[in-house]
């Protein structure tokens, strides 16, 4: 689970990380007041939506006045902003954070992250502050410095200084930085994150030490412990299908494609859309609709699957392990004939009682595309999309 | 001879009389597994499947000799189960469990470590479907009937693309020697390289299968220790190639964060290294029966 800048900020802030004052705000009158508030001379207005890259897509600006924050504010409220992790689609801006603006002497990169190769929390930082990890491993590869936690006593106080003189330091900073390295740290273990990004942590002209931005993300397997962190989410910045397949207790992603899949487990779900791409399609989602297929999730998985307009055939791959296939048969039947589905469904089968399952699926008289092989299913699949795309787009020739 | 189970092995369940625990311990028992009881805390000295039951997995060590385990215990709870299995002395231990935070298996991997070598436990999983040796026995959830015992290794993070090249290896009259589902988690209890070493010390086992995906560095992981240490060959399918960068699919683990993460530059960094490749998921039995012919 992702939260916005101003939440991770607070967060970091429990911990003892230096922040800039700053507020929340929801309308533009709401923005200008907050500056009002706030005092001084000039104020950055940045648009919270889950995505780095803000500054770049236009969602940050630096106003001098209140009524240049309430313009910025008129411009940014209700808009999607798009991103280079956004996708095309963007994100909604509906909140806005309204902080104090900083003189920056310089910007560091700091992060921590579930290591998996040490299978630890590691920090991971460089003073070249500003970019984009993936730039600063392009660029400057040697700038980074890598510190792997030991679990069992948290960070050290050493650990955090070598960090700090090895993003060039003043002696004269050392102690601020340690405080903010550790609060990163603290942060992390004790909220259960998966990514605690501060990019950049700057230091001011005046010598202070501060959180300029924040990003933090949080292991879904652990909320059920944290349910102050569970109280952050944003659902207006996730997308709709997917969460909704979440609340129904499967797992998918959409996709540019137009092949609409529903398989029971992840590793056959990815292998499957893999099969799809080398025929030459492209799968339109990945679902997992979870080991046991019973007929209610399938049910459940054709409504979600069918939600996405531009899928042109749908491709059922289930193994029936310790269930059996003919039960599926009867599933998919039953589902079927529930729903009107608009677009071809190949089905495929396999496991426990498959030649029963076919069987069914064959005598029954629900308009369906069954295939042996995961190959076979894909080719068909393949072939029954094209054939409805271009039946489709002949339809809307008639029409006209 | 097969890794880590037979007939003979005496295995326990951690979360026994629980309904998922209950429902695959039956099953197990039907394989043939050598079941010899279970842990519920709180049940000690009932009885169970016509098994025993008991408080603590110390206590079920102690009375039935057993030296590995299969935990069902429920996510907030599992991470302890693990630890106390163990402590209690278990060898082998599956963990099927879905949803443990990843914190917690990072505090499970560091506890584990103060065993010596020779005495710590191998978890496999969290998050797998199980381990089994076919003809013989079974742990986890796993469908027996699909696997024909044979000199194939198999391991493999998913549950269900696992029985997908079981069974097309079935059905061209290949058998497995041990399968090993070692779970979709981030953090999990063992790798494809710790169980390569078994199987290339398994005079059993002629070629070994690994089906990896996206996220994480233990397939590459794998490859350098496949082209270092293994006489035997090695076969590998990594699924996610149409995967997005930075999704989570499906299991926690199935993400693409950093280079080297994706399916295509796994299956590179395998190739280099001299492991054969499965490029297509419908391919697993000719794949693996074509490598068998040269052997």
């Amino acid at each position: 689970m992702d939260i916005h800048e101003y939440q991770a900020k607070m967060l970091l802030a429990d911990f003892g990380m230096p922040i800039a004052r700053g507020g929340i705000a929801y309308s533009p009158e709401q923005a200008a007041y907050r500056a009002m508030e706030l005092g001084g001379e000039k104020w950055v207005v940045k648009a919270q939506i889950h995505s780095g890259a803000r500054g770049k897509a236009g969602g940050i600006k630096v106003c001098a006045t209140e009524n240049e924050v309430m313009d910025a504010a008129n411009e940014l409220l209700g808009r999607r902003l798009v991103t280079n992790q956004t996708g095309s689609q963007g994100k909604l801006v509906g909140r806005l954070y309204i902080e104090e603006a900083t003189d920056i002497e310089r910007e560091i990169y700091l992060a921590f992250v579930l290591d998996r190769s040490s299978e630890r929390i590691m920090c991971v930082a460089s003073s070249a502050g500003g970019m984009d990890i993936e730039e600063i491993v392009e660029t400057d590869p040697d700038a980074i410095v890598r510190v792997p936690i030991e679990p069992a006593v948290g960070m050290q106080d050493f650990q955090a200084r070598e960090i700090a003189f090895a993003l060039g330091m003043d002696s004269a900073q050392i102690a601020e930085a340690v405080k903010a390295l550790k609060a990163c740290y603290r942060a992390f273990r004790d909220l259960d994150a998966t990514m605690v990004e501060v990019n950049p942590l700057v230091v001011t002209t005046d010598g202070r030490i501060i959180a300029l931005d924040a990003k933090m993300g949080f292991d879904d397997n652990a909320l059920f412990r944290r349910p102050q962190i569970s109280e952050l989410r944003d659902k207006s910045q996730e997308d709709a299908r997917e969460m909704n397949a979440a609340d129904r207790g499967l797992s998918y992603v959409g996709l540019d494609g137009n092949i609409g899949c529903i398989i029971n487990g992840a590793g056959l779900a990815m292998a499957t859309m893999d099969m799809i791409k080398h025929v030459g399609g492209e799968p339109a989602n990945f679902l997992d609709i979870g080991g046991g297929a019973s007929p209610e999730r399938v049910a459940k998985a054709f409504n979600l699957v069918l939600s996405d307009e531009g899928v042109d055939a749908i491709l059922v791959n289930i193994f029936a392990g310790i269930n059996r296939c003919d039960w599926v048969a009867e599933g998919v039947i039953q589902a079927m004939q529930k729903l009107d589905v608009p677009v071809p469904v190949v089905v495929r089968l396999s496991g426990t009682n498959v030649e029963l399952g076919q069987q069914i699926l064959a005598d029954s008289d629900i308009d369906l595309i069954t295939a042996d092989t995961l190959a076979e299913a894909a080719e068909k699949a393949v072939a029954a999309a094209q054939f409805h795309q271009s039946a489709s787009a002949e339809v809307k020739e008639s029409e006209k | 001879m097969s890794i880590f189970l037979d007939e003979r092995t005496p295995v326990i369940v951690q979360g026994f009389t629980g309904r998922i625990g209950t429902f695959h311990a039956q099953e197990m028992i039907d394989y043939g597994t050598n079941l010899v009881g279970g842990v519920t805390p709180g049940k000690g000295g009932e009885r169970h499947l016509e098994r025993p039951v008991f408080n603590t997995v110390k206590d079920a060590v102690r009375d039935t000799g057993a030296s590995a385990s299969v935990v069902f215990v429920p996510p907030p709870f599992a991470a302890d189960a693990i630890m106390e299995a163990a402590d209690a002395g278990i060898r082998f231990c599956v963990c099927v469990t879905d949803g443990i935070p990843a914190q917690d298996m990072m505090r499970v991997k560091r506890y584990m470590r103060r065993y010596k070598k020779e005495d710590r436990m191998t978890l496999t999983g969290p998050n797998c479907a199980g381990t089994i040796s076919p003809g013989k026995a079974m742990m986890g959830i796993m469908p027996g009937h699909i696997y024909m015992p044979g000199n194939v290794g198999l391991i493999g993070r998913s549950g269900t693309l696992g029985y997908e090249a079981a069974s097309q290896m079935k059905a061209m009259g290949i058998g497995i020697s041990t399968g090993v589902g070692i779970g979709g988690d981030p953090i999990n209890g063992s790798a494809f390289r710790d169980h390569l070493e078994r199987f290339e010390q398994d005079p059993e086992t002629d070629l070994v299968v690994m089906i990896g995906e996206i996220g994480g560095p233990q397939e590459a992981e794998a490859a350098a220790f496949a082209r270092d240490h293994m006489q035997k060959p090695v076969l590998a399918y990594i699924a996610g190639l149409t995967a997005p960068r930075g999704r989570t699919m499906g299991h926690a683990g199935a993400i693409v964060t950093s280079a080297g993460e994706s399916a295509a530059e796994k299956v590179e960094i395998l190739r280099a290294a001299g492991v054969g490749i499965i490029a297509r998921p419908s391919e697993f039995g000719n794949a693996v029966a074509e490598a068998l012919s040269k052997l």
